[in-house]
């Protein structure tokens, strides 16, 4: 695979010199940079491997490199930086370090399945970026996402009860993430809200507070869903040799 | 047209009963106007919705297989409509993956029998969204019959998302040509609003995405895609965007909120379930189709066509 990637060369590596002359050439300035040569030794060769053994990186290895992932994507379009085609490539190479460099902005991918839908291979890239930011976050090189701790307060609670109450998640979003309720575009859609409600959806909203919403019999399923997500924590945890 | 669906499982999904209350009321009401018969699926639970799959996406089979079961096991029906996207989409996620992939079917079923209920046959029961459902029983013409006041002089965009159509391989039925769905350019929404009088506008962003997974983990995000959507909608000359997801709806409407106290971008498009919107022209009220409880205020141009 021939590597294009105009970032994969680290500004540390190019030289411009602002007075050089090779055998009488003058060779100073901007459109006579130098790119120092470096060997890459660093290479993780179990990347893949753990990638796809995390859930939705199953499907990593059939990646060809075609980019109708990176073309189809919504999140690329407003941030270029932003390209499954090429982390796809980097952990099926080993190339952790360069992978690094990005590990603040594959939690980003936003699920909308145009790269899934587009993909001739069927790798489910998608998948892929939820496998690498849960590998980044399961070996220590990113604190928890905001992504995560959103889908964790989820869980939790569809789990519990079989339901989701929005509510709750919100409030429990900004209570794990250490953020104010009071966001000023929240309580602007309250203050327009408020005068065109009846008092029987307030009403019915403040319930579902107090009373969750719970699917009944649901006692059997959370624990069969609890100890299987145990296990699969553990599965996740072997995978990556870290117990 | 499909008779089966004329009496379905309904399953209304957890943001129907929260946030979008209105669109679980509009689909009430005009599934009622057209004769059409929902009984609630029993004991329903949560899909899993667009989070759970990421921590595992058995588990989020295992949700969704069960309500599934429900339908066939215990109620006896061979439908289920769900007009949410995002548990439509995940039903039939879990229909093609337990079909296709045995580690999936291997996980529903153990899954299944450690809580005590029947497993979820593949086959046994039919997903479709409130899309199809109206599509598919009434049609353009019988709507067209029971239109008593035109949506004449509304401009619409229509807005799919993502979740309706996406990836293509978990929805067989769509991209079979003659009167099936389109999954890059999806037409059912766009064919109901027009046999009810409304002017549809060419909308090229009818499936992109409003951020809705991140619209608070990464609000900035969200506000930026949905200002796009918003902005599109208007610059295509539409005074309404029609929803039929949510989280879409709820999405874009709390993030023109945000734009405007946030960025200072304000837009002036309304947001409408489509199912308001049908409603409207079959001479529902306001009122029954919850249009009040809807974050945009869409009643004062609705006042201005005579729709309210």
């Amino acid at each position: 695979m021939p590597i294009h990637e105009k970032n994969l060369i680290r500004p540390e590596d190019l030289t411009e010199h602002d007075n050089l002359s090779i055998d009488g050439v003058d060779v100073s300035g901007h459109w006579s940079t130098f790119i120092n040569s470096r060997a890459v030794t660093d290479y993780n060769e179990a990347m893949e491997e753990e990638i796809a053994a995390l859930p939705g990186g199953q499907y990593i290895h059939r990646c060809w490199q075609c980019s109708s992932c990176t073309n189809a994507c919504t999140i690329h379009e407003i941030n270029p930086e932003f390209n499954p085609r090429y982390w796809i490539y980097l952990a099926r190479m080993g190339l952790e370090s360069e992978l690094l460099r990005d590990k603040d902005l594959i939690w980003q991918c936003v699920s909308c399945f145009k790269c899934t839908h587009a993909c001739p291979r069927d790798v489910e890239p998608e998948g892929v970026m939820k496998a690498m930011s849960t590998w980044l976050e399961l070996k220590g090189h990113q604190p928890k996402s905001p992504s995560q701790h959103f889908d964790e307060e989820v869980a939790a609670q569809v789990i519990a009860t079989g339901k989701l109450e929005e509510g709750r998640v919100i409030r429990g979003f900004f209570a794990r993430t250490g953020q104010s309720l009071k966001q000023a575009w929240l309580l602007e859609i309250v203050r327009r809200m408020v005068g065109r409600l009846p008092i029987l959806m307030g009403i019915r909203m403040g319930l579902a507070t107090l009373f969750r919403p719970k699917t009944s019999g649901w006692e059997r399923s959370r624990v069969a869903m609890e100890e299987y997500m145990q296990e699969r924590e553990q599965a996740n945890r072997r995978a990556l040799k870290l117990d | 047209m499909n008779e089966n669906y004329k009496k379905v499982a309904y399953y209304p999904g957890c943001a129907l009963e929260g946030t979008a209350n209105a669109y679980d009321h509009s689909t009430r009401a005009v599934g009622k106007k057209l004769g059409l018969e929902l009984v609630e699926l029993k004991n329903w639970n949560c899909c899993g919705a667009m989070e759970v799959k990421n921590l595992d996406p058995q588990l989020q089979n295992y949700l969704s297989a069960r309500n599934l079961s429900i339908a066939a096991n215990e109620m006896g029906f061979d439908t289920v409509m769900a007009p949410c996207n995002g548990c439509y989409h995940n039903l039939k996620k879990v229909e093609y993956d337990v079909t296709h992939r045995p580690e999936a079917r291997e996980t529903v079923d153990r899954l299944s029998d450690k809580a005590g209920h029947a497993k979820y046959e593949p086959g046994s029961v039919e997903t479709i969204h409130a899309l199809d459902w109206i599509k598919k029983t009434v049609g353009e013409e019988g709507l067209k019959d029971r239109v008593v006041r035109s949506l004449e002089g509304l401009k619409i965009a229509n807005y799919y998302g993502c979740m309706y159509s996406r990836p293509r391989h978990i929805f067989p039925e769509k991209d079979q040509g003659g009167d099936s769905e389109n999954t890059d350019a999806p037409h059912y929404m766009d064919d109901l609003l027009q046999a009810a009088g409304a002017t549809i506008v060419n909308y090229p962003l009818k499936t992109a995405c409003c951020g809705g997974a991140h619209t608070l983990a990464d609000s900035n995000t969200s506000t930026k895609l949905v200002v796009n959507l918003l902005r599109t909608a208007e610059a295509c000359g539409a005074d309404i965007i029609a929803t039929e997801c949510p989280t879409c709806h709820t999405g874009l409407e709390m993030h023109q909120v945000r734009a405007e106290t946030e960025f200072d971008v304000k837009t002036n498009v309304v947001m409408l379930y489509f199912t308001q919107l049908l409603g409207l022209a079959m001479g529902l009220s306001p009122r029954k189709l919850s249009i009040h409880e809807n974050i945009s205020d869409s009643l004062p141009l609705l006042k201005q066509k005579g729709l309210a």
